[in-house]
């Protein structure tokens, strides 16, 4: 059913059930908003994008008004003008608006909206109490005198992620987004994933910016700065330095990597062929030898955080396998140093990650191969490390392609794919069935765990007997497989869990403005690297090959163990 | 006289604590009435006594009882609004502690039209009086079999549950209410749905004042057509007024539509003490408009109540003499509802803090012509854009005083320059 509507005099045809919003953007006419988000629920508490209808007294918010037939809708008369003007002086007048001192400065769509909205002046008094910012963990930053309130992190935290941190404190003017009774993130568990960060509209939640560190480090003649970058990175970063969602920029970021003074750019595809030759070995090994069942992926850690605190109970089911970013930081310390013959206290590694919750697993204190010495030393999200690039003032779209440097450069298409939803589970099927069956596979595509949807089932013949998988984006729907496990009903041999929407590729790291559309594209980009790529299985990356032959000795060996292997603690929660 | 005592007639007449009472002046007579007939009986009735809704905005109450009653949902619920917190308003309080069995047959009858599994009644926590009344009455019309299973031996189980609220001005709000009910923060929700469709714990709702409630056993007893040849045309059957300020005789008193507010004051109110003149009045409540004298010839009536666009019609009265100041009972009203917004919304949250800091700047007689501009800007586009009715009436107070003394605001300017 179509509708036929007014919108500032100009005919609209929509379907039903549209909202004024949305009609009014199909004919081109953009209705500023402030709260609402694509891919959230709306909550329209802004009222931002109040339009009048004609013969309503009030004015309606177009993100919340449903097209009627016959409607007639302004937008943009000098009522709902000035309508718009007085909200925004209200939030601004209690809004630390200090934009040169907030990383969002540029980025704010509170900034932008007075911008579009020609507010040169504010006629409100400056209401603000000053209060203190939370920065009592690795990965997020929480300044509540930048937050307007408009309750996207609740939503993305309780409804998407499911673990409800955030809530409204006290009420009317006083009101305060915060965990429960005004307490840190930490004592909260947060898990990091910092879906409120990529969220928020303004600098209210923030990843911890450790670029300062990194420009440091770059410059001190004293140390070997290399850098691994994540494989979503390569589908992501061209989209935060302008590019289109999705764009492929591989080459271009290792070259952009160099000129910032990185001596070596190194690919964390290669711990994720190296991941999933012992996740795959630990695999076969568990259904072999009669061990707990279903093995779940570890390599998030944003989940990692989500399980050691709301299911201890089920820490036996994960991989024992450290993730991509810390096989590499513990190889680089030891394998690439003595390789090298460089003392590892002076290596400094520096992983670029769309992820924030990265930030804290590199900080965990059994993630340190050598003595006092953490494997990663600093890690950037993409959002970060494109600042630096803009700082550096590198032009990336004219930048040569450059190959990743050796010995962790060379890798497959399996690897690749570790950046989306049921890469992992597809890089490892790929390898695991051929390891177990012995025989080459027909098809290298798995299209029942590709796509979006939020838990996937496929099974797999393993040496005669069908086995089934799962694959779990987001926390809420790892919920629902860990309550499975937790009631042994659960049916799945092996579990892939990835935190965030979409997996990587939506992680809480990434450019702002990500919604179901760019994960979208970056999905399909890395699908494309993946089939572009010569080799396509981790266990036929001859560079992991020679590394155990070099080095580690076979998967799940002594020292395979002590350098890619980990413990998970269950993280108590107060009552 | 002008009184019509209709949903007071039982009033100091008869032991709130006896259902006997009740019963033995015609009580329940009602819904053994509505029960004999055809559901659809009831909803017509209700529809021909052209009855609005109590609680102040004046909404058809046969448009949500139908609606209800068209949700084929298993389980729906019928609450009654008995969170009685506008300043000024007291006669809800009235009912339940002279009349409380009237708001069960009311809900009752609601429930059997609309099929309707469970009611709530939501009172603030502060009427302990009326608490304890009806949690009696309750318990009394359950050993009655007027609620519980099988009511009237008939296919028909209802129950009511009693609920406290903790304080918020803002649970009166239907959303909020609901949301509190349901264990959360009292914060509205984003409309539509409409509760008749997603309210209480998702399920269809119908939502009514404790009055609302207490006029359906009259309408039922009398016949709609007849309830509606009391009142006005826009404005049918009787109100309930709380009568408060500088008058004589404060108090409840129940009037037919269409007496004259001055009427009310002088005769029932026995005018104002000491000889004093009377200055204003304000309607509804503190987020109702201030008046002046030469107005007081308007009747109740819920069209006439319309141009102010707020929600008037809760039947409030507070009366104030020329010793009030506009800008004390101005500055009053608005750190009232300061602290009282849920903050949900932007305009009700940040907006009352500014209008707190414009309203301090008359009373400290430091205001310019900016903020006189300022002041009446954001009082509009608060009342435009808030998210429920807490910041859209609000500012009515400011805006009716714009408008009806507005040289008191020129008064206060500090300088006439621009």
């Amino acid at each position: 059913m179509m509708v036929n509507l007014k919108i500032n005099n100009i005919d609209v045809t929509v379907p039903e059930n549209t909202t004024i919003l949305d009609a009014a953007k199909a004919y081109n006419i953009s209705i500023p908003t402030l709260c609402y988000y694509p891919d959230l629920r709306i909550n329209s508490d802004c009222r931002i994008c109040s339009v009048e209808i004609v013969g309503k007294k009030g004015l309606s918010t177009s993100c919340s008004t449903i097209v009627q037939e016959g409607m007639q809708v302004k937008t943009h008369t000098p009522r709902v003008i000035n309508a718009r003007k007085t909200i925004t002086e209200l939030l601004l007048a209690n809004h630390d608006a200090d934009c040169t001192a907030c990383a969002k400065n540029m980025n704010c769509e509170l900034q932008k909206l007075a911008n579009v909205l020609g507010i040169d002046e504010n006629r409100f008094e400056r209401v603000l109490e000053v209060r203190p910012i939370d920065d009592h963990n690795p990965s997020l930053l929480r300044n509540p005198n930048r937050c307007i309130k408009c309750g996207r992190c609740i939503d993305v935290c309780r409804n998407i992620q499911g673990v409800n941190v955030l809530e409204p404190l006290n009420r009317g003017h006083e009101i305060i987004i915060s965990p429960p009774f005004g307490k840190y993130l930490t004592d909260e568990f947060c898990t990091f994933c910092g879906q409120c960060s990529s969220v928020c509209p303004v600098g209210a939640i923030i990843e911890k910016d450790e670029t300062a560190a990194v420009w440091n480090v770059l410059h001190d003649p004293q140390k070997h700065v290399i850098v691994q970058v994540a494989p979503a990175i390569r589908v992501s970063l061209g989209e935060e330095l302008g590019q289109k969602a999705g764009t492929i920029v591989t080459g271009k970021l290792v070259s952009a990597l160099k000129l910032l003074g990185f001596t070596k750019v190194f690919d964390t595809d290669f711990t994720a062929d190296l991941t999933i030759i012992e996740e795959g070995n630990e695999l076969i090994k568990r259904i072999t030898t009669g061990g707990v069942l279903p093995m779940i992926t570890s390599c998030c850690p944003g989940w990692i955080n989500f399980a050691e605190t709301y299911y201890p109970e089920i820490l036996d089911h994960l991989s024992s396998c450290k993730s991509p970013q810390q096989m590499f930081g513990a190889l680089a310390k030891t394998y690439y140093a003595q390789k090298e013959n460089i003392d590892p206290a002076t290596i400094f590694v520096v992983s670029i990650m769309p992820c924030t919750a990265k930030k804290y697993e590199a900080k965990r204190p059994e993630m340190g191969s050598t003595e006092n010495n953490l494997d990663v030393d600093v890690v950037l999200t993409t959002r970060e490390i494109g600042k630096m690039l803009r700082q550096m003032g590198v032009e990336f779209e004219n930048l040569p392609e450059t190959e990743f440097d050796e010995p962790f450069g060379k890798t497959t298409g399996a690897a690749a794919i570790f950046g989306t939803t049921g890469g992992v589970m597809e890089a490892a099927l790929r390898t695991v069935y051929e390891i177990v069956n012995k025989k080459p596979l027909e098809s290298l595509d798995f299209m029942e765990v590709r796509g979006m949807e939020g838990i996937k089932e496929a099974s797999v013949n393993l040496g005669g007997k069908i086995v089934k998988v799962a694959v779990a984006h987001t926390l809420a729907n790892a919920k629902k497989i860990a309550e499975q496990i937790k009631n042994n009903e659960s049916p799945y041999a092996f579990i892939e869990v990835m935190c965030c929407p979409g997996g990587c590729i939506g992680g809480g790291g990434q450019s702002y403005g990500t919604t179901s559309k760019t994960r979208k594209d970056r999905l399909a980009s890395l699908y494309t690297v993946d089939a572009a790529m010569p080799l396509r299985k981790s266990h036929e990356n001859p560079d992991i090959n020679k590394l155990y032959a070099d080095f580690l000795g076979s998967p799940l060996a002594k020292l395979s163990h002590e350098l890619l292997h980990t413990k998970y603690k269950a993280k108590h929660r107060h009552q | 006289m002008i009184e019509k005592k209709i949903i007071s007639k039982r009033f100091d007449k008869i032991d709130p604590y006896s259902i006997a009472d009740y019963i033995a002046t015609g009580g329940y007579k009602s819904l053994a009435k509505a029960m004999a007939g055809q559901r659809i009986n009831i909803l017509s009735e209700v529809e021909k006594s052209r009855l609005r809704g109590r609680g102040g905005a004046g909404f058809p109450v046969a448009i949500k009882m139908m609606a209800l009653a068209k949700e084929a949902a298993l389980v729906k619920y019928i609450v009654c609004n008995a969170d009685e917190g506008e300043p000024g308003n007291f006669k809800d309080r009235a009912i339940m502690e002279k009349d409380p069995h009237s708001i069960l047959e009311g809900m009752i009858i609601t429930a059997y039209a609309t099929r309707a599994t469970k009611g709530y009644i939501y009172i603030r926590c502060e009427y302990d009086k009326p608490i304890e009344i009806m949690r009696h009455a309750v318990e009394e019309a359950r050993k009655n079999h007027f609620l519980g299973q099988k009511i009237d031996k008939i296919d028909f189980d209802f129950d009511i549950e009693i609920r406290l609220g903790a304080g918020s001005y803002v649970c009166g709000e239907e959303f909020a209410l609901l949301e509190s009910i349901e264990g959360k923060t009292g914060r509205t929700r984003v409309k539509p749905p409409f509760p008749t469709s997603v309210g209480l714990f998702g399920k269809p709702t119908e939502i009514n004042n404790v009055e609302t409630f207490a006029n359906i056993p009259v309408i039922i007893g009398m016949g709609g057509d007849e309830f509606a040849k009391i009142g006005t045309k826009s404005s049918t059957g009787t109100k309930l007024l709380s009568l408060s300020g500088n008058v004589n005789n404060k108090g409840v008193y129940e009037i037919p539509f269409g007496v004259p507010i001055k009427t009310v004051i002088d005769e029932l109110g026995g005018g104002v003490p000491d000889s004093r003149a009377l200055k204003m009045v304000q309607l509804g409540g503190a987020c109702g408009p201030i008046i002046p004298r030469y107005l007081l010839d308007m009747i109740i009536d819920f069209d006439r109540f319309d141009e102010f666009e707020s929600k008037t019609g809760s039947g409030a009265i507070i009366v104030m003499d020329d010793r009030c100041d506009i800008f004390d009972i101005l500055l009053r009203n608005v750190t009232f509802f300061k602290h009282e917004s849920c903050g949900k919304c932007a305009p009700c949250r940040e907006g009352h803090n500014q209008l707190e800091r414009l309203l301090r700047k008359f009373v400290d007689r430091k205001a310019t012509i900016t903020d006189l501009i300022s002041i009446e800007s954001l009082a509009r586009v608060m009342h435009q854009t808030s998210l429920c009715g807490l910041g859209q009436t609000s500012p009515t107070s400011i805006i009716s005083t714009l408008r009806y003394f507005r040289d008191d605001y020129i008064d206060r300017l500090e300088s006439l320059e621009v």
